[in-house]
């Protein structure tokens, strides 16, 4: 088959940084840091789903065209995002009635 | 060509594939269109997430903490662990270890099966703290309850629907582990552990996400 056998320890590697990483999310988030929890908590996890993309989906080792999938997938929720949040988000700046 | 010309292929390897790496990529490119499709559906409920915690920032806040990050900390680990079972396994077939494969799925399960209890005696915490929205609900902060409702109706349909999907994984795993001891797999042929693999990992992104956003925002208040 395509794929090459990736050795153990390089899994075991990815298993304990995401293991680390849960732990620091949780530590972090006892502090107080205003508006920055939500900001770090959001780095930490989009980290933690990278290293489970790229290692244990065996992205890193994938042709183009699946990485392109890939990418493409996360595009669209960013458009979906990036849409309806700067809908909600600026309803509030012409005078008008709040709707929501 | 000669119809001897047509059947010249290996048993594992569909007659419309030219060989086996293309049939996989094949494989591999239906499964993550699949999963992207996967991405939208939680994607919408994230979205909904961020524009309700935009607008009632101070009682998604008070909610956090009514969350028992104590059982939500704990599962995460559980699924993390699942997620190197299972990686292990597609390891295990890629190299036709069968014994090993059968049990790092068994043991991909069990860690999944420990994931949903846990998740059950969370919701019958929820249940026995009248946390659940409708007619029974009930909040501590009444200048909140209207809006605290819309967060524990997040929280029980984002959760509910990852819970949907870890235990159509564990019908998944059940399948495998049956066309394992079947020996149905081998070192030349191992597709649907690889896809379902895929799957599992999918469902534990969504979890590394959900965790943060619902146990632990204004965790410190």
């Amino acid at each position: 088959m395509s794929h090459p056998v990736v050795p153990i320890k390089v899994y075991v590697g990815i298993f304990l940084a995401l293991i680390t990483l849960t732990v620091t999310t949780v530590l972090v988030s006892k502090l107080e840091l205003g508006e920055f929890n939500f900001v770090v908590a959001i780095i930490i996890a989009v980290i933690k789903a990278t290293l489970v993309i790229l290692f244990f989906m065996h992205v890193k080792q994938a042709s183009t065209l699946t990485k392109l999938f890939v990418v493409a997938g996360f595009f669209w929720m960013a458009i979906l995002f990036t849409f309806t949040l700067s809908d909600y988000f600026s309803r509030t700046w012409l005078p008008q009635v709040r709707w929501w | 060509m000669a119809d001897s010309d047509i059947a010249l292929h290996p048993p594992e390897l569909k007659h419309h594939f030219d060989d086996a790496p293309q049939q996989l990529e094949a494989s591999t490119l239906g499964m993550w269109a699949f999963l992207a499709t996967e991405v939208l559906f939680f994607g919408g409920m994230f979205c909904a997430y961020t524009i309700y915690r935009h607008a009632y920032h101070d009682a998604f806040e008070s909610t956090s903490r009514f969350m028992n990050v104590t059982i939500g900390g704990i599962n995460t680990g559980v699924l993390i662990c699942s997620s190197l079972t299972m990686a292990l396994a597609v390891r295990a077939a890629q190299l036709g270890q069968k014994k090993a494969l059968i049990w790092l799925l068994i043991a991909t399960l069990t860690l999944g099966g420990v994931f949903l209890a846990l998740k059950a005696d969370e919701y019958h915490e929820k249940y026995v703290e009248h946390h659940i929205p409708g007619p029974g609900f009930q909040y501590e902060e009444p200048r909140f309850a209207q809006q605290a409702q819309i967060l524990f109706f997040l929280y029980f349909a984002m959760t509910g629907l990852h819970a949907a999907h870890m235990i159509v994984g564990a019908g998944l795993l059940i399948t495998l582990i049956v066309m394992a001891s079947r020996n149905r797999f081998s070192s030349r042929w191992y597709t649907p552990v690889d896809m379902i693999g895929l799957y599992w990992h999918f469902v534990d992104i969504v979890w590394i996400f959900l965790f943060p956003l619902l146990y632990l925002i204004g965790h410190t208040k």
